[in-house]
């Protein structure tokens, strides 16, 4: 699909011509000239409003030989072919309008700059030096009113502060769809509102905290714990999921006491969501671990490093039947480092990242659809405004890729997308998207994917939970192949992506080499200096059923696999198990050796986003008390075990991986059938919320008061026929275990269906040893 | 021959029981809309376009070229809007046309919808005026009963409905934009600008917006034909229209005249300035437009005598003030107005208004500091033509329209509160025993 | 001098209130509010009516109120409110029985507005936004409400209440406050602010013939106009007069062409 050539028009901009698209705001094309036109409601993201005038420039000629009497607001004048602008570089009318607009702005807003979180990065403040007057003129008393008030137990707002720029209202409704904030009272008591009942929590909400161009919304975390000039910023990528954020992380003293959304337009133009921007504090609790732990007289003790790679080294080596299994905040290099100790220096294709509900059909989806691209070649986040029609498979992307969804969100919005939703019930985000249902129970899936009708502008997005639905995956492909369709798997964590990448997994190499095909083995074999074994490993799941005599666990908890117990029981059959974990976990707690290793934000290294797009991870804090990045540990280990990884720093693992290249040839994919979905209880439909009880979020307490209430929802009949209604307390049980959930009854929501977060409020699906897809009892609390 | 004045609208204010069905049809209601659902559509809009009905809210704009804007080729549903929102200080007719005859309105909207293919007309009535709300209400279900609303009306094949939409106290909703927006229950601020209404109005659909005098004129229009519209008023102000005089005059009232009348002949109408008083100042069209003074008493009031004058034909509410009257009191008291009904949103608006209030209260107390007047202009200066709407240009206007005319008794304000120079209870119509000073 | 107060604390702005979450609404109210969105093409159109329903009610917007009419027009309840507390005429907390409006505008003002407002001030004992103890009335003072041939202007629940005077005023809010039967001057019995707020959600309550066509002061044209018998022009008359208009700026065109 050829991009359409874009219409130009001149107009000249204090006296210089340039040519800009059709239909550019007078703003837009002044920036293109390089000339800065002072604003505060301006934003290129927003939809113009037009409510502060500070923008205001001179017309003499619209363009048909006439100009305007008065000056016009820049940010809401379309440029016609010919139209000259004068901006306060040039003309007297537009200097002095925008002088008085501005001394209007100030007459009303505090001169508290001094204790202000704002002051020194303030668009109002920078810009009264730039272009305001150099005293107020104004003698009365200013607006007051009680301060702050809070909108979430995240973001408070100073009234007298705001300048009533609608940015964050705008920001609300337009960009991510929940008006919980809205404009308020009128005149010059017009305010920024909520109703007390709603408090604005929207997975977005951070965002308003920095697009605000006062210091009126601030984050109750940062809320006057730094200035900005003490702060010192690095550009990284975030590690809450597989969206691929780019972010501005600021330290003070060598604490990160903020990150911000960073400029990214290819990927999250200028957003985040507030896992992303408030959850990074969750690793500063008392359950980090300083030291490396060597079990000893069956308790963990802390030990010196040396100790511990002998303690571990003593465990591995002689192991017959080893394994790895790794979680998702690996960066790609750290990743890289497991899966090639376990070729290498175990000897073993067990290794594993999914630590979740997971199957061979999956594996092999992974094998042919996804590993071993580049960017560019699968589609991206550009692909998805481009796309006529988006189809949600299994996935959520307001819970699971919270930027993703907002990009869907823009495009439907913008460009007239059409969003289906094949789900059990049209969630919150995907009525946000104004998503049709596909309506379906949760493991019958496969059979609407056979039936939908796609074609080459469509892309399908299927999200991990496709895993747990047997032919589900093998539908997917076969009806995107069909239509010439784009398929695009969304993994919810950061490090997953680059895990496939890497060649954690049973069946692959790194660059998508399979196992199995000789020739791809050669390459590895030849690059890394050892013999490969042959035969594809274990899956994580398989792993843990078996007894392994060691068990090499980096980053996993087992609360995400689809039976904890199971994992549990697993890890504690295993012979000797050593753990790298930056926090105590479930796992460490069993482990044999714990090795503590460096936070993201004290290390440098890659994620790959979905789109397979390389995002940088700076190195925030250069004082990091812990720099062991898991590659290091994994490189000392190796090396005291005789069979050196050869790379033990993030650029060098990057380097050889980048070396390997990627296999590139078709690998084929044997499809799975599905299964009959006969059994007794509701089907569950289940995923992870974005705020939930995940490790990575949970030392951010005001964060949390932000997450949706965890709830079991029932269609009306099934409410009915169970003698429940909303409020009431349903107790669920599985083959594990049982546990309690208030009830909200769903309109819309499939009969047989009952849907449950994964792992939010009391609740845990895995604790069950449910899986989406799988079946639950239902019933009334204290009912029979 | 054209009377001095020429009742059509007003006509049948008097009438028993006028805002009634049957009284309306009595005086020859309806003949216009039986007309127009025999003519083509295109041939109802090029009548009132050639006829040179001009919008009666207040900006001027031709009523049948505004019609004529709306794309008949756009899918959406047409909409037509009556504005009955009359909230701007000073004006008073649309209110009693809709009290005395409610059904001159309906019957408008029966042909202006029909001609431009609207089948769902609104009126946005403000809230404040609940007798009006009955009238209108009522009117409308007559016109249900007797085939004049809903299903293929008059049996010509064309169906339409009304809606009655109370407003609920912003003067802003009679910008048209922010009434769209109030109609469509948000708040009641004004749009951009482009999309048109014409294009993108309510519910983004194509959407026609009439102040409730210019639909009311167009029945007569329908039933006596262009050239009788043509014959009364002034080369480019055609017609007739409702007049307004009130405040300091012998019989306030509304005077239905053709456009082109001066405020000579109709305060002569109205037996003069009260009493042993005279002509102070007066706004040709509510307080939005810029004031005029004894001097301007033979400017012809339409829609170009008036702009070569400096000021607007506006809602033609004629207020009248005699030589008690404090400029600085009346003037305070109209920005007070525009801030209390600022909709917010614009900085200059919000702000202006803001501090314009407060200076111009310095000036009322005598506390204004020596060269305030200039201040006070250069603050209407900066607020003047920057803000989003009119509305601050209103404001603006009136103060320095204000200036300009009595510059010397804002500078009294330097030193002598308004209520000394011009004690207050000289100006009320009623005796009291003293108003004395601001408390 | 009866001015503006000018207020720059606004300390419980923002928001209705919180602090009374009483209310009255049943499941015949949520279907009336239900009957008015199915009047309009899109159910948020029917918020302002809505609201004034759920005064009619509550006496005032209640929380709850504004959780009806965001569930009903499918909006947040921060929408409902930012509406809520845009419009003048929706209250925070309950007012009177009847509520007094004295128009203060700059020309009511003059003619005797302020005068007006301080003796229904002093007569109930109340200023502007208050209500009295005995919550028979609340007090408030208006814009500029369409009736300026008649000023000074007082509004009962709504109902013009023209050409008023202190005294006229006193007499009127005696009668609401023993019951006596009060007529508007151009509309009907008096009721009460609530029935008002009814009927303007649109629920008519049949006594729109009560009261007279028009004031004294709107006829005054007409009459006028009958008495020395003016009128627009017959067909014929508008005719000559267009045909002379045209031919006479034929006659200027040629004269300038020369």
């Amino acid at each position: 699909m050829a991009d359409q050539i874009v219409e130009t028009i001149p107009v000249t901009i204090d006296g210089v011509e340039v040519r800009v698209p059709k239909g550019t705001l007078a703003i837009r094309a002044a920036e293109m000239a390089g000339i800065a036109i002072p604003r505060f409601c301006d934003h290129p993201l927003l939809d113009p409003v037009g409510a502060c005038r500070q923008c205001m420039v001179e017309v003499p000629d619209a363009g048909n030989g006439r100009g305007f009497p008065m000056p016009q607001a820049a940010c809401t004048l379309a440029t016609a072919p010919g139209m000259q602008i004068k901006t306060q570089l040039t003309s007297e009318m537009a200097k002095a309008a925008q002088v008085g607009i501005q001394e209007l702005i100030l007459i009303n807003h505090p001169l508290d700059c001094p204790i202000c979180d704002k002051g020194g990065e303030c668009p109002l403040q920078n810009q009264a030096y730039a272009n305001g007057r150099t005293e107020t003129r104004y003698e009365g008393a200013k607006r007051q009113y009680p301060k702050p008030l809070p909108l979430s137990a995240q973001i408070g707002l100073d009234r007298e502060r705001c300048i009533l720029c609608a940015r964050c209202t705008r920001f609300a409704e337009q960009i991510a769809g929940d008006p919980l904030i809205a404009l308020a009272e009128r005149g010059a008591v017009q305010q920024v509102g909520l109703f007390a009942d709603e408090p604005f929590n929207s997975y977005f909400s951070g965002n308003v905290v920095q697009l605000c161009p006062v210091g009126a919304l601030t984050a109750t975390s940062y809320r006057f714990t730094a200035r900005p000039f003490d702060l010192v910023s690095t550009d990284t990528t975030c590690e809450g999921c597989a969206a691929g954020c780019s972010l501005r992380a600021d330290h003070r003293h060598f604490e990160v006491r903020r990150r911000l959304a960073g400029a990214n337009p290819e990927v999250n133009e200028e957003w985040n969501c507030d896992k992303g921007r408030f959850a990074f504090v969750s690793a500063r609790g008392d359950d980090r671990l300083k030291t490396p732990l060597v079990r000893r007289d069956g308790e963990l003790r802390p030990a010196s490093w040396p100790e511990a790679v002998d303690a571990a080294v003593a465990g591995l080596r002689g192991a017959k039947k080893v394994g790895v299994i790794t979680g998702g905040r690996l960066t790609v290099e750290n990743a890289y480092g497991y899966a090639k100790f376990a070729r290498v220096a175990l000897g073993t294709n067990n290794i594993d990242f999914r630590t979740r509900p997971a199957s061979a059909e999956e594996a092999g989806f992974l094998a042919d659809q996804v590993a071993g691209k580049s960017f560019g070649q699968g589609v991206t986040y550009e692909g998805l405004e481009k796309a006529k029609q988006v189809v949600l498979v299994c996935f959520e992307p307001e819970d699971e890729a919270p930027i993703v969804f907002l990009r869907l969100r823009k495009a439907v919005r913008k460009k007239k997308l059409k969003v289906l939703a094949i789900a059990a019930l049209r969630s919150y985000g995907c009525g946000k998207l104004n998503a049709e249902l596909l309506q379906t129970a949760p493991g019958d899936e496969a059979a609407v994917v056979a039936g939908l009708k796609l074609d080459a502008d469509s892309v399908v997005l299927v999200g991990e939970r496709a895993a747990s639905v047997p032919g589900l995956l093998s539908a997917v492909v076969k009806s995107c192949h069909k239509a010439g369709a784009k398929l695009a798997w969304i993994p919810r964590r950061a490090g997953d992506r680059g895990a496939v990448e890497a060649g954690c997994l049973p069946n692959l190499l790194p660059g998508g080499r399979p196992v199995a095909e000789a020739s791809a083995r050669v390459d590895v074999a030849a690059a890394w200096g050892v013999e490969l074994p042959a035969e594809a490993g274990l899956d994580a799941e398989a792993m843990l059923a078996c007894e392994l005599d060691a068990l090499v666990v980096g980053g996993a908890n087992l609360d995400d696999f689809a039976s904890a117990k199971a994992a549990r029981r697993g890890v504690e059959r295993a012979g000797f198990v050593v753990s790298l974990e930056q926090r105590a976990s479930d796992v460490t707690e069993l482990a044999d050796v714990v090795f503590p290793v460096a936070l993201i934000e004290d290390q440098s290294g890659t994620f790959l986003n979905w789109e397979h797009r390389p995002g940088r991870i700076g190195l925030v804090n250069p004082q990091a008390t812990n720099k062991m990045t898991d590659l290091r540990v994994l490189a000392a280990l190796a090396d005291a075990l005789g069979k050196p990884l050869g790379a033990r720093q993030a650029r060098q693992a990057a380097a050889e991986l980048a070396e390997l290249g990627v296999w590139g040839k078709p690998v084929g994919f044997a499809e799975a059938k599905a299964a009959s979905g006969d059994g007794q209880g509701l089907r569950v439909a289940s995923w992870r919320l974005l705020l939930d009880n995940g490790r990575s979020q949970d030392g951010e307490a005001n964060l949390k008061q932000t997450a949706r209430q965890a709830v079991a929802k029932l269609s009306p009949a099934d409410a009915g026929a169970l003698g429940l209604s909303c409020g009431d307390i349903a107790e669920l049980s599985g083959p594990d275990g049982a546990a309690e959930l208030p009830v909200a009854v769903a309109d819309g929501l499939a009969e047989g269906v009952v849907v449950v977060p994964a792992n939010s409020g009391g609740f845990a699906l895995s604790a069950l040893g449910v899986a989406h897809g799988g079946r639950l009892s239902v019933s009334k609390k204290g009912g029979k | 021959m054209i009377g001095t004045l020429t009742p059509v609208l007003s006509a049948n204010w008097g009438a028993p029981q006028s805002w009634k069905y049957d009284a309306y049809v009595k005086q020859g209601g309806y003949e216009g809309a039986k007309k127009a659902l025999k003519m083509p559509p295109a041939d109802v809009v090029g009548l009132v376009k050639d006829a040179g009905l001009r919008g009666r809210g207040g900006a001027g704009f031709p009523t049948g070229v505004k019609w004529s804007f709306v794309p008949q080729d756009n899918p959406n549903p047409k909409y037509l809007v009556v504005n009955g929102d009359e909230s701007e200080p000073g004006t008073c007719k649309d209110m009693p046309l809709l009290l005395a005859s409610p059904h001159t309105l309906v019957e408008g909207i029966v042909i202006s919808a029909y001609a431009i293919n609207c089948h769902l007309a609104f009126v946005y009535i403000r809230g404040e005026v609940l007798h009006v709300h009955r009238r209108v209400q009522q009117a409308v279900k007559e016109a249900y009963d007797k085939g004049w609303l809903g299903k293929d009306i008059q049996g010509s094949g064309y169906d339409l409905d009304i809606i009655v939409h109370a407003g609920a106290g912003a003067y802003i909703c009679g910008e048209e934009t922010a009434l769209l927006d109030s109609l469509e229950g948000r708040r009641g601020q004004p749009r951009l600008r482009p999309p048109f209404p014409a294009v993108e109005g309510l519910y983004a659909s194509p959407t026609v917006i009439n102040n409730v005098e210019s639909i009311a004129t167009v029945p007569s229009i329908l039933a006596n034909g262009k050239e009788w519209f043509q014959s009364m008023g002034t080369e480019k102000s055609k017609g007739f229209t409702i007049y307004s005089l009130s405040g300091h005059v012998a019989r306030p009232g509304q005077y239905e005249a053709p456009l082109g009348i001066t405020l000579r002949k109709l305060l002569e109408l109205a037996g003069g300035v009260r009493d042993g008083h005279e002509l102070k100042y007066w706004t040709p069209g509510g307080s939005s437009t810029p004031m005029l003074t004894p001097e301007h008493l033979d400017v012809p009031l339409d829609y170009e005598g008036l702009a070569a004058a400096g000021s607007m034909m506006g809602t033609k509410a004629l207020q009248i003030f005699d030589e008690t009257t404090s400029v600085v009191r009346t003037t305070l008291r109209w920005v007070e107005f525009y801030k209390h009904e600022s909709c917010g949103k614009c900085t200059p608006c919000r702000e202006g208004t803001w501090w314009l209030v407060q200076l111009l209260r310095q000036f009322e107390a005598g506390t204004a500091p020596e060269g305030g007047v200039d201040k006070l202009l250069d603050v209407a200066g900066i607020v003047n033509g920057k803000s989003f709407c009119a509305l601050a240009g209103g404001a603006c206007a009136c103060v320095t329209s204000a200036v300009k005319h009595f510059r010397e008794e804002f500078e009294l304000g330097y030193t002598t509160p308004a209520w000394e120079a011009f004690p207050y209870e000289r100006s009320a119509l009623f005796a009291m025993d003293s108003l004395g000073g601001r408390a | 001098m009866s001015g503006h107060e000018f207020q720059t604390s606004f300390p419980d702005s923002g928001g209705v209130d919180f602090s009374d979450r009483d209310s009255n609404l049943d499941e015949a109210a949520m279907a009336e509010l239900r009957e008015i969105a199915s009047r309009y093409p899109q159910p948020r159109s029917a918020i302002m009516p809505m609201l004034h329903l759920v005064q009619s009610y509550d006496g005032r917007i209640s929380p709850a109120g504004v959780k009806a009419c965001a569930e009903i027009a499918g909006v947040t309840e921060a929408q409902v409110s930012g509406v809520a507390t845009f419009y003048t005429m929706y209250r925070r907390r309950p007012g009177g029985k009847h509520h007094i409006g004295v128009c203060t505008t700059a020309l009511c003002a003059v003619m005797g507005g302020d005068a007006l407002l301080e003796s229904v001030e002093r007569k109930l004992g109340i200023g502007p936004d208050e209500t009295t103890a005995d919550g028979m009335f609340s007090l408030e003072r208006v814009e500029c409400n369409a009736a300026c041939d008649f000023a000074p202007v007082m509004m009962v629940n709504w109902e013009y209440m023209d050409n008023m005077t202190p005294a006229k005023a006193a007499q009127i809010l005696d009668d609401l406050a023993v019951g006596n039967e009060v007529k508007a001057s151009r509309g009907a019995t008096i009721t009460s602010w609530r029935d008002a707020e009814r009927v303007l959600a649109g629920f008519p309550d049949g006594r729109a013939d009560e009261g007279p066509s028009a004031g004294e002061a709107s006829l005054r044209g007409t009459r006028l106009a009958a008495e020395n018998k003016w009128t627009p022009p017959s067909a014929a008359e508008a005719a000559k007069i267009v045909a002379e208009q045209a031919k006479q700026e034929q006659s200027k065109a040629e004269g300038e062409k020369k």
